[in-house]
């Protein structure tokens, strides 16, 4: 076990201290504690950025289930270090808000940091691993921990039902994503994601191919809440806020972005995955940011915001994959997707995570997170009103922010489209920068809106539940030092260009690196009069011309009816398949024993018969059958006109003694087929069950005696002729094919030279197989104990009942 | 010679046994089919015994006194039932 190694699963050891230190230590918040463990790794992974910055990775193995090839195998590369290193620098300062957003007193803190410690534990491993079992293992552990901490408040409805949506349609996507990784290791016979890189271009063929890509990105959607899966999202802003800072901005819902630009190399040669995740990406950028200016609650707004801005990095990563088929290019201009891709990552992780802050510091001074109620704050909360403008001002994509410079690469990355002339993109391409002009002033809507009603306009501080007043420094600390990240970012873009960009491009696109072209990483602010600054003074023209008309045309957000918004269709889906099931349970299983007989024996006909014809099995062979003698013509009359006598008989006492008649019958056949010992055991068996059957008749309470004849229905009456015939047939065809002597010489010769015995039923029932004679009287002895068990202890029971 | 004598037999024992039947069925009164059953037991035995004479064998004759042993036990367990209402009395002295 290498220190790596100790790195990803240290924040599982240390959850294990949490309990105590919170019921040991209750004088001091359990975060500080906590704080330490994000701090340490985040110092530790730092050493990592000049290794990956030189183009080396390193990779360690830690042997688990070697037989099977899995592994769990740390691989540390630009990508997975840019990962590592926003969870854990994002995660210490989340722990470090929460000291001061969570009170110690009020708060079960340490079921929250236990939960947030498995979580930052599951993300690194999931960004680390390089055996896909282990990535999935880890990427279960996310969904996990994020139900947990969703579902921290669980005394409330509203967040064990957002706790329920996020878990059922994440988990759906992991199961997915599972079968994709088992795809994966069938073509390839590797569970290695850098191996699977490694013979990616014999892929394209292979017809489990797409099904493998299909069910891949289907797990990364649900994960990183892409169109259609994007629901879960905004109910899971039911977590307290340093969790939706997180989870929700920075890191889980990331992890599906992760897995595409990880498994890129494997798949993006494919036109379906250009098109899918760029198409996806493309409208899910557009549909969160529609979305994101009607909302009321400040955290919902963040919700679609992030929605929508996920999208965008997921088209980017889709349009990014355009580069490989170009690899002869010198200049590869199309590579600028997948470093705006990368470079808007960290951005959106540095101001959404403090415009969640922003917004928990709002709610918490407030009392409400209600836009329609606040207002005017900017005076008793300037340095709040100041992360939010900043905050707003990037994620609207306004300079000198570091949000300005990812939306010019985003759109420059767009409008390569027009020059690709591969996969129809020619044609349909033209849809993509559309959309995402469209999707950029929804942004920038929603963006202003989000600090104009907040901070500005009219104080209404009568409805406030709370008297407003600036939060305590330390839950500011945090989202000073990302928004001055922000706005370093924004200013010095090139501090991150070579250290963390280039890596994590080299290993979103190894081939291109491996065919010789080199990725240069230049982030500049002003390009000159390019195509994308006319659109950007395009966006913040009609943002501006939006925003002010926004009363006037808002009222378009509610003609879509309820039931047919997903959300609507989820909770119909999830209400419909419940009664569903309820209502076939209930169909299925009516609770008559008469129903399940018939089930059992239609199944039963059914195969058996299909199996007849199927495999033409039916053989009549007339060659050994013995000469019919008269006794046995007549005792067979008997026995079928005694059994017919129990079917129709009008008494019960009749029935019982015609079952009498045919077990005496039966006897009989054993004299005339010569076997005695069978004769006597029939007889004396029969006796005392028709004694048995005349005793429960005789018990029988006066009114069910009523002499009735048996009701006749046609469907038992053709089922019961169908068991007949099927068991007919088949023993007729077995009889007819016997393919080997049988093996009773033996015993013939061996009765008296081995066993010393001249009754050879009872020297094999004894001797040559003892042993099922042996649990025959076993049986007989359980029968006998559970008759006197019930007779002896009726009724004893129902008195506790 | 001794077969076809056997096999006379066996028809007239098996045409009383479809007689007794009748009176099994018919009844009128439970003691008359309790006594139709007792002689349907008897019947039986003697066909066992016929049909062993056919089969040239011995080993039937157990089933023979059994099925004596059955009959009897039987008719004197539905007589007991007839005359007291049960088979197996209480312990009255509990």
């Amino acid at each position: 076990m290498s220190l790596l190694h100790l790195a990803i699963v240290l924040p599982f050891l240390s959850a294990v201290f949490i309990p105590f230190l919170f019921k040991g230590l209750r004088n001091i918040h359990t975060g500080w504690f906590v704080l330490l463990v994000p701090l340490a790794l985040f110092i530790y992974f730092i050493q990592y950025m000049p290794l990956t910055r030189d183009g080396q990775t390193v990779t360690r193995t830690l042997e688990w289930i070697p037989s099977l090839g899995i592994n769990f195998i740390a691989h540390v590369d630009g990508l997975g270090l840019l990962f590592a290193m926003l969870i854990t620098g994002i995660g210490a300062l989340v722990v470090l808000y929460s000291i001061y957003y969570l009170a110690k007193e009020k708060e079960a803190l340490h079921n929250f940091y236990v939960y947030l410690l498995m979580f930052m534990g599951a993300m690194l491993g999931v960004v680390l691993s390089d055996n896909l079992i282990v990535l999935y293992m880890f990427w279960e552990f996310t969904s996990i921990s994020s139900f947990l901490l969703i579902g921290y408040w669980y005394d409330r409805e509203r967040s064990r039902y957002g706790a329920q949506k996020s878990m059922l349609i994440t988990v759906f996507g992991g199961l997915s994503m599972l079968g994709g990784i088992v795809l994966l290791y069938i073509m390839g016979g590797t569970f290695s994601i850098q191996e699977l890189i490694g013979m990616s271009s014999g892929f394209m063929t292979d017809p489990l191919f797409v099904p493998a890509l299909l069910l891949i990105l289907l797990g990364a959607f649900t994960k990183s809440a892409q169109f259609p899966f994007h629901i879960w999202l905004p109910d899971a802003m039911e977590a307290p806020t340093p969790v939706s800072a997180y989870l929700h901005s920075a890191t889980m819902v990331k992890a599906g972005i992760y897995l595409v630009a990880r498994m890129s190399p494997v798949f993006a040669e494919s036109e379906l995955w250009l098109w899918l995740v760029a198409g996806f990406g493309i409208f899910t950028l557009f549909w969160g940011s529609f979305n994101a200016v009607k909302q009321t609650d400040l955290k919902a707004i963040l919700a679609f915001s992030t929605i929508s801005q996920l999208g965008l990095i997921m088209s980017l990563l889709g349009l990014g994959a355009a580069a490989l088929h170009f690899d002869q290019l010198d200049d590869n201009v199309y590579m600028i997707a997948t470093i705006a891709a990368v470079f808007h990552l960290i951005n959106h992780a540095t101001f959404k995570g403090s415009l969640f802050m922003m917004a928990g510091i709002v709610d918490h001074e407030t009392g409400t997170r209600d836009i329609r109620k606040l207002g005017g704050l900017v005076n008793l909360m300037p340095i709040t009103f100041t992360i939010a403008i900043i905050g707003c001002f990037s994620m609207a994509g306004l300079p000198p922010f570091n949000g300005f410079l990812s939306k010019e690469m985003f759109l420059t990355g767009m409008i390569s489209v027009f020059e690709l002339d591969i996969f129809n993109l020619s044609t349909w391409g033209v849809l993509f920068p559309v959309l995402a002009w469209i999707a950029s002033v929804f942004t920038f809507v929603y963006s202003i809106k989000l600090v104009f009603k907040t901070f500005l306009g009219k104080p209404q501080f009568e409805k406030l539940p709370k008297k407003p007043h600036e939060a305590p420094v330390g839950m500011l600390i945090s989202p000073l030092i990302l928004v001055a990240l922000v706005i370093v970012f924004g200013f010095f873009p090139n501090l991150l260009s070579n250290s963390m960009i280039k890596p994590a491009v080299e290993s979103i696109l190894p081939s291109l690196v491996d065919a010789g072209q080199t990725v240069k990483v230049d982030i500049y602010f002003w390009h000159g009069f390019t195509p994308e600054l006319f659109m950007t003074i395009g966006i913040i023209l009609t943002g501006i011309v939006l925003y002010s008309t926004l009363a006037k045309w808002e009222s378009i957000y509610n003609r879509i009816p309820h039931r047919f918004t997903l959300n609507g269709l989820y909770d119909g889906g999830l209400s419909r398949s419940e009664t569903g099931g309820y209502r076939l349970t209930n169909g299925v299983m009516t609770g008559f024993m008469r129903t399940y007989l018939v089930y059992i024996f239609s199944f039963f006909t059914a195969i058996l018969l299909s199996t007849l014809l199927i495999t033409d099995g039916f053989s009549i062979d007339t060659s050994n059958l013995a000469e019919i003698r008269s006794y046995e013509v007549i005792l067979g009359l008997v026995l079928v006109s005694a059994a017919v006598t129990i079917l129709f008989a009008k008494s019960r006492l009749t029935s019982i003694i015609s079952l009498g008649a045919v077990g005496y019958s039966v006897a009989l056949f054993f004299v005339l087929f010569r076997a005695p010992d069978l004769a006597l055991t029939q007889l004396v068996i029969e006796t005392v069950s028709v004694a048995l059957f005349l005793l429960c008749f005789y018990h029988l309470p006066e009114i069910s005696r009523k002499e009735e004849r048996m009701k006749f229905r046609l469907g038992n009456a053709v089922l019961s002729i169908t068991v007949g015939l099927t068991m007919t047939l088949i023993a007729i065809s077995s009889f007819s094919s016997r393919s080997f002597e049988s093996i009773s010489q033996y015993h013939i010769d061996n009765v008296y030279e081995l066993a010393a015995g001249g009754n050879m039923v009872n020297v094999i029932l004894v001797d040559f197989r003892g042993f099922d004679t042996l649990f025959e009287i076993c049986v007989l002895g359980i029968a006998s104990f559970g008759i006197y068990a019930m007779v002896r202890f009726r009724g004893v029971g129902r008195e506790n009942e | 010679m001794l077969d076809i004598v056997v096999s006379i037999s066996l028809v007239a024992v098996v045409l009383s046994m479809i007689g007794i039947v009748y009176r099994v069925i018919k009844g009128p009164t439970t003691p008359d089919r309790v006594i139709a059953l007792d002689s349907l037991g008897i019947g039986l035995i003697s066909v066992i015994g016929l049909i062993s004479i056919l089969m040239r064998t011995s080993v039937f004759l157990e089933v023979i006194l059994l099925l004596g042993i059955l009959a009897f036990i039987g008719t004197v367990a539905f007589s007991k039932y007839l005359e007291k209402g049960e088979i197996i009395q209480r312990d009255r002295d509990k």
